[in-house]
Parts: structure tokens; sequence; C-alpha cells
């Protein structure tokens, strides 16, 4: 009867420990924030959650990676609350009441050995190399070496981004298919004859980044849209359909200065 | 009491092996179930013989065999090269190096065994690969040939090690014999020591190879990863790079897919460890 006694005291005791320090956690913001779309935006969606899920505790953050086209539509359809797409919205979409705001900008630069004489490309160029119809850099202006074409693998979010920009998707003949940006960069400076592709953020003195149609890549020719090999990260929303106040609270958090720095640090460029 | 501490012992030992055995089942289980769906969804014939492999494109496209040939081709070049030298120097520190030689020198093997393979790696991408392009006027070195290197050195310490440890178990008064018989040293060695210790040997160019067609990191770090047919100058890529390179972005039946060829790894290394098991119980006989 005793040991009764004390069992249930204890279990009382537990209890209001329980609801008090749940009671305390309760500060920020509560519920779920779904998030639906765009494999390439992982890394700056992931870091974003991870910042804004630090803060508000109760919140149930979910990134699904389906792709920019199922993310748009399952923003539309309600499944999810906020819809990830590395492409603008079509006209078609913007009919169905949804709403785009860029959160940043993906800017990939196309990087060369520094002693390797081809300072510029056209987009053309860029994508003729990668599909194999330019194999020797003397089609381009440079010394008479064959093309050393460096890619990264199937899946990478910067491939995905790279080809869709230069219209070279599952067509690219690559030399060397490699799994980091690091990778890239060593080898295109061992290499004084390849060619690689990196996301702006990550590319050092180490090698040379051509200039694209005559546009030097950074983050100024990124924003000001003059740089072509670039595209969005956008944030889709219904228009019509407020948002509940977990998912307002991450738009409010995404789109401050305070995530700024998370999102560099995802190697994009914040918008200004 | 000593009674009862030997059977709580026997209980840990008991549980230990058991501890083993349940790894090796889990894993089994684990690969064979996860990567059967995918080979379902592709079919087996077109899965293993089919040459192109494409995983993400819009008709995707899910064949493996330059992966396997890859493999093959890669492990037997580092094992025609690693193996001589390693059983030379092996035969050479057992036979007939001085004490202070022989120390120094199983001292810097067992160094070259600790180096993780992210080093041979980095090392092959920046020296090897290189040296390759230059040496052979190649537009560019990360090719079938580098990774053969990487992997024949890197074969090299299990195959000194084991073989050295059964060089040196053979009894003396074997070669005493061979010796007394007229025979010189060179002839005593190769014709007598090394057919006793001919188990030690088959099991070092077990381990070697194990230890080539496993190895991922290094060869991904110097082979280009480009799922060609395999030419010994061309960009290619292993059946372990195959599902390392994809594996941290993938997703749906590529995923899967990638999980099939884990299995067809597993089924490769254990169809290798019968034969030459089999190779080797039949030495003993």
């Amino acid at each position: 009867m005793k040991k009764k006694l004390f069992a249930l005291a204890l279990t009382a005791v537990l209890v209001i420990g329980c609801l008090t320090a749940c009671g305390q956690k309760a500060e920020g913001v509560s519920g779920k924030v779904a998030t639906d779309g765009s494999t390439s935006m992982e890394k700056v969606i992931g870091s974003l959650g991870e910042a804004f899920t630090a803060e508000n505790e109760d919140v149930d953050f979910t990134y699904n990676p389906t792709g920019s086209g199922s993310g748009i539509s399952s923003a539309a359809n309600g499944t999810c609350d906020i819809g990830l797409s590395s492409r603008y919205l079509k006209d078609e979409e913007k009919e169905q009441g949804l709403e785009e705001t860029v959160l940043a900008y993906d800017g990939i630069a196309v990087i060369v050995n520094t002693a390797n004489g081809v300072n510029d490309l056209s987009l053309q160029q860029i994508a003729d190399i990668y599909t194999g119809k330019i194999t020797n850099w003397k089609e381009v202006g440079g010394a008479d070496a064959e093309i050393v074409v460096i890619g990264r693998e199937a899946g990478s979010g910067t491939r995905d981004g790279f080809e869709s920009i230069t219209g070279t998707e599952d067509a690219c003949k690559l030399r060397q298919e490699l799994t980091s940006t690091g990778d890239v960069i060593a080898t295109v400076k061992s290499n004084e004859n390849a060619i690689g592709y990196a996301s702006l953020a990550s590319v050092d003195e180490t090698v040379k980044a051509v200039t694209v149609d005559g546009v030097a890549p950074s983050a100024e020719t990124v924003l000001d849209g003059t740089y072509a090999i670039q595209r969005p990260f956008m944030l889709i929303t219904k228009a019509d359909t407020k948002l509940s106040d977990a998912a307002q609270a991450f738009m409010d958090y995404a789109l401050s200065d305070e995530a700024k720095s998370v999102i560099e640090g995802a190697g994009v460029v914040p918008v200004e | 009491m000593s009674k009862t501490a030997d059977k709580i012992m026997q209980g840990v030992f008991l549980l230990c092996g058991v501890i083993t055995i349940a790894c090796v089942f889990v894993i089994t289980v684990y690969l064979i179930i996860s990567g059967l769906p995918a080979i379902r969804e592709i079919g087996l014939i077109e899965f293993l013989s089919g040459k192109e492999w494409a995983s993400t494109a819009e008709n995707p496209e899910f064949g493996i065999l330059p992966f396997i040939l890859t493999s093959i081709y890669g492990t037997l070049g580092a094992i025609i090269l690693g193996v001589p030298i390693g059983f030379f120097t092996a035969v050479y520190l057992s036979k007939f190096a001085p004490v202070p030689v022989k120390k120094t020198v199983g001292f810097v093997v067992s160094l070259l065994a600790s180096i993780p393979s992210v080093v041979y790696g980095l090392v092959g991408m920046l020296v090897l690969v290189p040296f390759v392009r230059k040496a052979f006027g190649l537009p560019d070195g990360a090719t079938l040939f580098a990774a053969i290197i990487v992997l024949a050195i890197m074969i090299l310490p299990s195959i000194i090690n084991v073989s050295l440890t059964s060089l040196d178990a053979v009894p003396k008064k074997y070669e005493h014999g061979a010796l007394a018989l007229g025979a010189t040293e060179c002839e005593t060695y190769l014709k007598v020591s090394v057919p006793a210790a001919k188990s030690g040997i088959i099991a070092s160019v077990v381990l070697g190879t194990g230890r080539a067609i496993g190895e991922a990191m290094a060869v991904m770090m110097v082979a280009g990863n480009v799922a060609n047919m395999p030419k010994l100058f061309g960009s290619v890529r292993f059946l372990t790079t195959a599902v390392a390179s994809e594996m941290s972005y993938s997703s749906g039946l590529q995923q899967k897919a990638l999980f099939s060829i884990a299995l067809v790894l597993f089924v490769f290394i254990m169809l290798i460890n019968m034969i030459l098991r089999k190779v080797m119980s039949g030495g003993e006989k």
C-alpha cells in the first residue's frame, strides 16, 4: 500500500514537472511547416529549416524533395504550405492563383585552369563544349588542346541547374564526373585543359571563372540578371489563401536580414 | 567458483560470436530485400547487361555492365601488378633480408596499411593523375589505369603481411633438408618454402582481391567516374563508386537501383571468396 502511494506521488510529480516544462517551451509559434519541391534547394531550405526550428522548437518542419514541377502543383492543390521552385512560374501556373517570392539566386560559375588563355565563352559555346560539339580549345580561341569536360554526378543540384540553363540535359559528354564542388575545383586546378562548373560562392582564386557573354560572375551580376548562368530559388504560395501561423513565420524568417547569412552559407545569393 | 566464471565467460564469447553472425545476417537480408525491387522493375538481364547508365535522365537507363566490367578489369589489373611485387617482397623479407631491414620494411608496410583510403585518393588525384596525363600524353589522367595503380599499391600491405607470416612459419628443417641435398638458396625458397606456404599466399591474394573490389573512396577520386565501357586510358566508374557517388541525392527507382548495384557487388565478393576458398582447401589436401 505504501509502495502504491509512493508510486502515485511520484507519477504526480512527474506529470506536473512535465506540464511545467512543456509550458515553458511554448514561446515561439507551433504547428507544421510542410515544404515540397526543387531538389536543388535542398541545401538552402535545409539550413533555413534547421535555423528556424532551432528558435521555434515546437514547429514540425518538413521538406519533400520532389522537383520544382511537383512542388508547384502541391502548393496549388494545398498538399504543402510552401512550394519550392528553381524556375519562374509559367503564366498558366500564375493563373491558378499562385504567387512567387524569390528567396535567393543560384549563380553557377564556369571555371577553367588559370593557365588557360580563354577568358570569355558564350552560353552557346559552353553548351557545345558540354555536348561534345566543340572538343578543342582552339575552336574557342584557346590553345590547340583537347577540352577535358568535367561535370557533377547525377542528382546534383549544381548539375541540374547548369544543364537546365545551358539546355544540355541528358546530353552532356563528360570526361570526369565528380561528386563535390571541391573535387571539381581541384581537378580544374591541376589540369590546364579542363573546364568545370561550380556554385558561385565556392569558386576561389586557384581557378579562373570565365565571363559568360562578356559578363563576369559575381553576386551583383547575378542579382541584376546580367550573368546568364543563374536561376531563382523561389517560395511558391497561394495568393488567396492565408498561410498557417507557423508557415507565415517561416516565410518571414526566410526573407529576413537575419536569414541572409544562412542563405549565403548554403552557397547562394540572397535577394537584396 | 572458477566453474561459474567459466560459464559466464563462455556466455560472453557466445554473445560476441552471435553478434558477428547477426551483423552478417542482417546485412545480407537487408541487401536482398532492398536490392531486389529495382531488379524486378528493370529486369535482371537488362540490368546486368545494359550498357547505358543514365539514372536521372528523362528516360532513365539502368544498365550496369560498364560498372561490372570496370570492377573486374580494375581488380584484375591491381592483382596483376600488386601480387608479384608483394609476393617477391615477402619472399625477400622472409628469407634473404637481414633483421634490421626486415624490421624497417615491416614497419613501413604496416604504415602503408594504415593510411586511410581517402589519402590514397587525394595523393592519386594530385600526383598520379597529372603524372599519367603527362606520361601518356592524354587529355586527362583520371583513367582506369590510374585506378589500377592506386589499387595495386593499396593491396600491397595485405599481400606482403599475410604471405610473410606464412613464409616465416615454414619449418626450418624443410629448407635445411633442401640445402643439404645441394639445392641453391633460390631453388630452396621458391621450390620448397613457397609451395609449403601456398595456402597462406593464396589467402593473401584473396584479401587483396577483396580489398581491391570493395574500395570506393580512393578510386572515386582517380577514375573519372563516367559510366563508360571500360578502356585502360578512359574515364570509368566502378560498382562501388556507382553506389557512392549517386547515393546522397538519389531518389525513387534510382536509389533502389543503387541498392541493387550493392547487391551485385555483394554477390561478387561472396563468389570470389568461395572460389578462392575452394582453391585453398584443394591445396591443403
